[in-house]
């Protein structure tokens, strides 16, 4: 294999290993910028995996698959909202428990209902979000360079990977052009100056927190139903909390939290590769050293190496009048 | 400081101008207003009638409830009792979005603004004019070029709020009520952070805004502006109304006299200062901010025991840098600072106490208390190692209590509970906290920020005593206020900045004018 070759199937790999990031990292962003720590984002994509692989199982149809991890994720946002914006708890505490839950709630009905250890079932061909093939494929196959690029990277993914890249542009025009988007950012920063100005600080809240349920829904449907075929015990693996970190790195803006995901997936993809094979002058290396990558610049980039990033002021502190 | 002209004012709205002069009814009236947060009764049972087409003044001591009251009023507290009526009609006011369509709008005493929003953001918020912001904005920015020439009240609308200094923002507050054509304007102490002349110029702002035919209500605790500019006044004390005047009727003894509940002076009253040996001097200090930008430029004086030395600026001039500076939070560029002979710039606060220096920030929310404590852990705050306070890392909470028991009797502080949450204190009471905390423990050197920003004359008066008291023990004293008549009253000596430098040396006695000009940067 030539280099080429090898960089057209790493970045395929990025581009499918980024995708639950960037569905989960535009749900945090939604919320955050309102005000609200979302660290349940993992528990989020989680039961929305589960419920969509457990719905394309019983229908055949991926799309209510789809619906039926988002209905779930917000449900998991109007819990995690009762608790942080009603009844001003701890968001962190919250999102945790909802983890927890989710972690736990999954692998109990799995069990209960399949008895496969916690898995759901195989789906059949159709009952999954499969490739799609864009037009022209045959055309730009024998363009050098361009070619395999559009066949291997562009072409050939679901559909789910081609409405996360148009979720980026429509989420920072949501933000930054529309009514909701400046109420919603004005929310996080000042929710006084919200209140003050006649708008209701918890309806506000509660629409953020449906959103990045809506959100999450696609990235826990995409684990299960578009990646895989099935879904698998704790398949979310820490995505969640790697898109958090995403968030940060991107200073909660959204085209910089696609490049911060596509740079994680990338990451990703690479200690994939690397499995198993030699690095040039040094000899074959331990695979977990890849993996540890991403944590490690997370770590590294968190620790300064993006200037400070200024999180929204209100976030995390229920709002309250009485002092 | 240009203060930019008003132009005279085309009536905008005849029909409705006419009606209003037709009908009888007071603006605002308010009927049994009650209100308690916890256990504090904020508002008791309140009365109050606000005449259309004048400027109603509330003066009352801090924690009086004149915050609260006008919340209320605003919808952003609901009273727990009591009727609202708006040209005579009763109106119940759930939330300020009732408010606002009922023309009220406010200027709240802590902004609420978004810091990092634009300024038309800020006005736009709640008022958008459409899903899309695209279709509110050119409307947006016509309307405030109107209000720009109508009331003279200029602002770059595409300016970062944490960008602009205190009297901009505002103005954006003011912009915000009058873009959403409030008929009747609350403005909660908007003279606290402005410069006289930023001040001079909001007047004229509120009267034109009277003769057109609007209502404001101004609190503040300055008596001054009440004799200046308003119609009427009430007074409040304890969350009572007890008073209302013709303000063309009374004086500001008899204002000052119905808000303490007993005769204040409203002077400082001071023998001649007897100076000795020089405590405290700063030598060739320069001072640069966070950004590199240099505040204060070289600046030398001296402050000798038993002498209070006054500095005076518009703010924003280097004082508050000058202030960090020597109370060891800003590392000086370069310079000295001696305390009793000993080089102190750079020191950390904790030494500097050890060594007798005393500090009362300017900022009292963002340095002087931790709010959420409660007031007995402020009142040691900063001197909880003392030995007095306990030993071995355990703190003596018992030692603790009964001292900040002690300090409340000294300095009337209300309500006497040490065990209150400080954010529960009005501003003039946590400000005798501080004071109370640092004067207490007897220091050699005093530096005082802002002594009595936000704070009511009853309690002025008594910080201003407990300072002049500080001076005749011998400490030495050094303050430094935005309030003009402030730095006169309490200063021997008066030191000038402007941009940084010290720009000249004044005695108590020189003229406001004098010092004024010297303040704008224009006589040395
Ligand atoms: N949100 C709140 N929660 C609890 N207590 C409050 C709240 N707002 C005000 N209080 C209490 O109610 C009383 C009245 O406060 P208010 O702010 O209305 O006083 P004020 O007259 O405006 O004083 P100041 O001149 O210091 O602004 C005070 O004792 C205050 O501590
Ligand atoms: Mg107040």
């Amino acid at each position: 294999m030539d280099y080429f070759d090898i960089l057209v199937s790493i970045l395929g790999s990025t581009i499918r290993l980024s995708i639950p990031l960037l569905f989960t990292a535009l749900a945090g962003l939604f919320s955050e910028r309102a005000g609200i720590f979302d660290i349940g984002l993992e528990g989020k994509m989680l039961a929305a995996a589960f419920a969509s692989a457990c719905l394309a199982y019983v229908t055949g149809n991926p799309w209510l698959g789809l619906l039926g991890g988002i209905a779930v994720s917000i449900i998991f946002s109007l819990i995690h909202g009762f608790a942080s914006i009603t009844n001003r708890g701890n968001q962190i505490v919250s999102g945790v428990a909802l983890n927890f839950v989710a972690a736990g709630l999954t692998i109990v009905l799995g069990q209960a209902w399949f008895s496969q250890g916690g898995r759901t079932p195989q789906l059949a061909g159709d009952a999954r979000f499969s490739p799609i093939t864009l037009p022209g494929v045959d055309l730009m196959r024998d363009v050098p360079y361009l070619g395999p690029l559009y066949v291997n990277v562009i072409s050939g993914n679901n559909i789910l990977t081609y409405l996360a890249f148009a979720a980026v542009p429509l989420s920072w025009w949501v933000l930054f052009r529309t009514r909701f988007g400046l109420r919603l950012r004005a929310v996080g920063e000042n929710p006084g100056a919200v209140d003050t100005a006649g708008i209701s600080v918890t309806f506000l809240r509660y629409r953020a927190v449906i959103v990045a349920g809506f959100l999450c829904g696609f990235s826990g449907a995409y684990l299960s139903i578009a990646q895989s075929a099935a879904f698998i015990k704790d398949m979310s693996a820490g995505k969640g909390y790697i898109a958090l970190a995403a968030l940060i790195f991107a200073k909660w803006k959204p085209v910089p939290v696609m490049f911060a995901c596509l740079l994680f997936g990338f990451l990703d993809a690479f200690a994939n590769f690397m499995q198993g094979k030699a690095v040039p002058g040094i000899g074959e290396v331990p695979v977990q050293i890849f993996q540890a990558l991403p944590y490690v610049l997370t770590c590294i980039l968190l620790a300064g190496f993006i200037g400070i990033a200024h999180p929204p002021k209100a976030g995390g502190v229920p709002y309250t009048k009485e002092r | 400081m240009a203060v930019s002209v008003i132009r005279p004012l085309h009536v905008r709205r005849p029909e409705k101008e006419r009606q209003r002069r037709v009908s009888q009814h007071p603006a605002i009236e308010l009927v049994g207003i009650d209100k308690s947060f916890g256990t504090v009764h904020a508002n008791k049972n309140i009365n109050l009638k606000v005449e259309k087409g004048t400027i109603h003044g509330i003066i009352g001591e801090n924690g009086a409830g004149k915050s609260t009251l006008m919340s209320i009023l605003y919808g952003f507290y609901q009273a727990d009792r009591g009727e609202i009526r708006i040209d005579g009609k009763p109106l119940t006011i759930r939330d300020s979005q009732a408010a606002i369509a009922a023309g009220i709008g406010m200027v709240h005493q802590h902004f609420m603004l978004v810091e990092n929003f634009t300024v038309l953001e800020n006005i736009m918020l709640g008022a958008e004019g459409g899903q899309l912001l695209a279709k509110g904005v050119a409307g947006a920015r016509k309307e405030l070029k109107r209000l720009e020439t109508d009331y003279g009240l200029d602002v770059d609308p595409d300016a970062v709020i944490e960008d602009l200094p205190v009297g901009k923002q505002q103005r954006v507050e003011i912009l915000k009520a009058l873009y959403r054509s409030a008929d009747i304007l609350i403005l909660d102490e908007p003279t606290g952070v402005l410069t006289p002349a930023e001040a001079d110029h909001l007047f004229k702002v509120l009267k034109v805004l009277r003769d057109q035919g609007k209502t404001v209500i101004l609190i503040t605790h300055k008596l001054r502006e009440i004799m200046a500019i308003t119609d009427d006044v009430s007074v409040m004390r304890r969350g009572e109304m007890v008073a209302t005047r013709k303000t063309a009727e009374t004086t500001v003894e008899e204002l000052a006299e119905l808000m303490v509940g007993r005769r204040v002076l409203l002077r400082v009253e001071k023998g001649e200062p007897r100076p000795g040996k020089v405590l405290m001097s700063v030598k060739n200090l320069t001072v640069k901010d966070s950004r590199g930008v240099t505040m204060v430029d070289d600046v030398s004086f001296e402050v000798r025991e038993g002498e209070i030395v006054g500095i005076a600026g518009v703010a924003g001039n280097g004082q508050s840098e000058l202030l960090e500076a020597i109370a060891g939070i800003r590392k000086p560029a370069s310079g000295e600072i001696l305390l009793d002979g000993q080089p102190i710039a750079g020191a950390d606060p904790a030494r500097l106490r050890a060594l007798g220096l005393a500090h009362i920030p300017e900022d009292r929310h963002h340095m002087g208390l931790v709010l959420k404590f409660e007031e007995y852990e402020n009142a040691v705050l900063g001197y909880h190692r003392d030995p007095r306070y306990g030993k071995g890392g355990l703190l003596d909470l018992k030692a603790i209590r009964a001292e900040a028991a002690e300090k409340i009797e000294k300095y009337d502080i209300r309500p006497p509970n040490p065990r209150l949450k400080t954010a529960n204190f009005s501003g003039g009471n946590q400000q005798k906290i501080v004071v109370a905390r640092e004067i207490e423990r007897d220091p050699k050197a005093l530096i005082i920020g802002q002594p009595t920003r936000g704070v009511d004359i009853g309690a002025i008066e008594f910080i201003h005593r407990r300072i002049v008291e500080m001076r005749d023990a011998g400490k030495a004293i050094l303050v430094v206020s935005v309030e003009l008549d402030e730095i006169r009253s309490l200063s021997d000596r008066i030191l000038v900045m402007f941009a940084g430098k010290v720009v000249g040396e004044k005695t108590a006695e020189a003229g406001e004018q004098t010092l004024g000009l010297m303040m704008a940067g224009i006589a040395a």
